[in-house]
């Protein structure tokens, strides 16, 4: 601490940081200046701190996400004045069969992209939690894919789906199972778009559920043996409930993420992934808004695909705080 | 936003409070009360490991062979010697060192000012008393589930306004910092360091910029070191706003690669997977030496959030 003990005698005034409104009214003399200085400093620090985040977040993030909210209420067109329209971007996309594909491709996408994806990563951080030989291998190589881009994985992974000569299709021949048309077929599109996500994020998630299951008690597992549960029993009785705030945890961030799938779709379809393929058979919500926003340059329908977005999100979080809700209840009963 | 930050809140308690348990109980571990893997289980991992790792060998195969040799079945699965040619294919059609540039400036700059800024806010909220604190923390928390795509039409606009469209800054300046690191740092603080060491600090008279410098930094240096990591992965992989933001004329390395994907240049197969390589191998190279701090930081930080 000596380092501190000079801090005394080197009275610089610490504060050319923003002041908040509480300055500090405290007595108005008898504490010198260099002790209200100090007072102040430990006051206003916290709040300068803590400053750039929210500054930052309130100019990239909420100020354009409100903005957007009243763009979708205009017809706007980039370098024009916006035009107001009320909900006309709304009911045009009511009326819009592409909106309606877009919403139905990003939930069977979402649903296909993150169920398997999530008990892939339960089991695997099962077989993780064991006692292994080369067990920093296992992680680091389930990790290796987070490392791709989306960009580059996805560039990969049309080589390997490609219907005529790739090697996933070769394979299927030598089993016997024919010929898939991963392109322009509707649900062999979206399984192969949904392996790319499922591959990248799989190790990821099982490494979160890792941590989880080393933070339960020992104990637990014992006491469950004693009462002669086996393994199975152990992982589905004592793990699972257990890790449940981590589950829920990644259902989130998964869900959150599969809501706004839009690299691998567009890598995907190539010279025609911004309309998800030639029949939009995987062109996602995030998608239809670039589309409509830097294809056909109408930010204010744009808008309003991000606004019916974040309405999906404030529903999974309103479904969210339901089953909360009653885990807790069935905690507390 | 509430209803997500209340679930990923209650969420959070539980996580802190077993968290400290956990490195006493992987070194109990060693006394074995960690079941051993049986045969079965090192099968399923060796399989998971071929999954996770076959396409990232088989990137590099793609990128040794011509273009027929990878569009005429069957499929080379073992490298050839094509990959100097292929990578002169790419080097000549796409700006690949401007890319790699671009991206090595952009994801540096985020990862440093983003450790910056989420160490002083992590800071603040483990260890600072301020009034406001638990709902700021509980904004932070919500913050993390909006995703991009519900700000870039403005944002689009006001850099177009100011005529930072294919600049840098506009990639940058947005990504700054990510609450996903204050949080991380939050986590992070709360356990490693005393209270104890800021109050003696501040008895001995110190001032806050001090005390961040002499003792929170040096405490908080491995975790810094770590969400530096993740960021500067992140970032380089960022594509939705780049993309936007930036033109083939100056892109990173994911704009130059969907360019290359939506064939706005003219190259054979082979040279698109070499650029994917060639992307992606400053990563891998990362991994391959500090895949171990990558995958404690993510196991450390990220569950906690």
């Amino acid at each position: 601490m000596a380092t501190s003990v000079r801090a005394t005698s080197d009275g610089r005034p610490p504060s050319s940081r923003p002041a908040p409104s509480t300055s500090d009214k405290s007595g108005s003399r008898p504490p010198g200046w260099r002790t209200k200085l100090f007072r102040f400093d430990t006051k206003a620090s916290p709040y300068a701190y803590v400053a750039p985040f929210f500054i930052l977040f309130a100019a990239f993030g909420l100020f354009p996400l409100i903005y957007t909210g009243w763009l979708s209420l205009h017809q706007v067109e980039l370098g024009t004045h916006a035009k107001w329209v009320g909900f006309d971007n709304y009911t045009g996309l009511w009326d819009n069969e592409f909106f309606w594909k877009a919403l139905r491709n990003t939930f069977t996408l979402g649903v296909l992209s993150t169920v398997p994806q999530l008990l892939m990563a339960l089991g695997l951080a099962h077989l993780l939690n064991y006692k292994l030989r080369g067990r920093g291998f296992f992680r680091v190589a389930v990790l290796a894919p987070y490392a791709t881009s989306v960009a580059a994985a996805t560039l990969v992974f049309i080589q390997m789906f490609n219907p005529d000569y790739g090697m996933i299709n070769q394979l299927f021949g030598h089993i016997g199972l024919g010929h898939v048309d991963w392109e322009s077929s509707k649900w062999p599109a979206q399984i192969a778009i949904s392996t790319i996500v499922t591959w990248r994020w799989t190790g990821y998630n099982a490494l979160i559920y890792l941590a989880a299951m080393q933070a339960v008690p020992a104990d637990l597992y014992e006491a469950a043996a004693l009462d002669g549960a086996s393994r199975w029993r152990q992982f589905v009785s004592v793990t699972i409930p257990s890790i449940r705030p981590t589950i829920l945890f990644t259902i989130i961030v998964s869900t959150i993420g599969a809501t706004q799938l839009f690299g691998e779709p567009l890598m995907f379809g190539g010279g025609v992934g911004v309309t998800g393929g030639t029949d939009h058979q995987y062109q996602t919500l995030s998608l239809y808004m670039y589309d409509k926003g830097w294809n056909t340059g109408e930010l204010g329908q744009a808008s309003a695909v991000a606004w019916v977005m974040l309405l999906i999100l404030l529903l999974i979080g309103a479904v969210n705080l339901l089953i909360v809700r009653s885990n807790r209840r069935k905690l507390g009963a | 936003m509430a209803q997500l930050t209340q679930a990923t809140q209650s969420a959070g308690p539980r996580h802190s409070s077993a968290a400290p348990a956990r490195p006493r109980r992987v070194k109990a571990g060693g006394a074995g009360k960690q079941q051993h893997a049986g045969p079965i289980a090192y099968v399923l991992l060796i399989i998971a490991a071929a999954i996770s790792l076959f396409p990232l060998y088989w990137t590099v195969v793609a990128a040794s062979h011509t273009d027929t040799d990878i569009t005429q079945p069957p499929t080379p699965l073992l490298p050839g010697s094509h990959l100097v040619q292929n990578i002169k294919v790419v080097w000549d059609e796409v700006d690949m060192t401007t890319a790699l540039i671009n991206s090595t400036v952009v994801a540096g700059c985020v990862a440093l000012s983003t450790v910056l800024f989420a160490t002083l806010a992590g800071f603040a909220f483990a260890k600072l008393q301020f009034r406001g604190r638990n709902i700021l923390l509980m904004i932070v928390v919500a913050t993390m589930t909006i995703p991009p795509q519900l700000s870039v039409i403005p944002l689009y606009q006001i850099v177009t306004n100011v005529g930072w469209v294919g600049h840098l800054q506009s990639v940058i300046l947005p990504s700054l910092v990510a609450a996903f690191g204050v949080f991380f740092m939050r986590q992070f603080l709360s356990e490693a360091l005393p209270i104890e060491l800021v109050e003696a600090a501040r008895v001995d008279g110190a001032h806050s910029l001090r005390i961040l410098w002499h003792v929170v930094f040096p405490i908080a240096r491995p975790a810094m070191a770590v969400l530096g990591m993740l960021v500067f992965v992140q970032a380089w992989n960022d594509f939705f706003w780049p993309l936007i933001a930036l033109n083939q004329q100056n892109p990173t390395v994911q704009v130059a690669l969907a360019g290359v994907g939506s064939g706005n240049h003219t190259i054979d197969h082979a040279a698109v997977v070499t650029a994917a390589l060639v992307a992606t191998l400053p990563l891998l190279l990362v991994f391959a030496f500090l895949g171990k701090h990558i995958v404690g930081g993510i196991t450390a930080g990220a569950v906690k959030s």
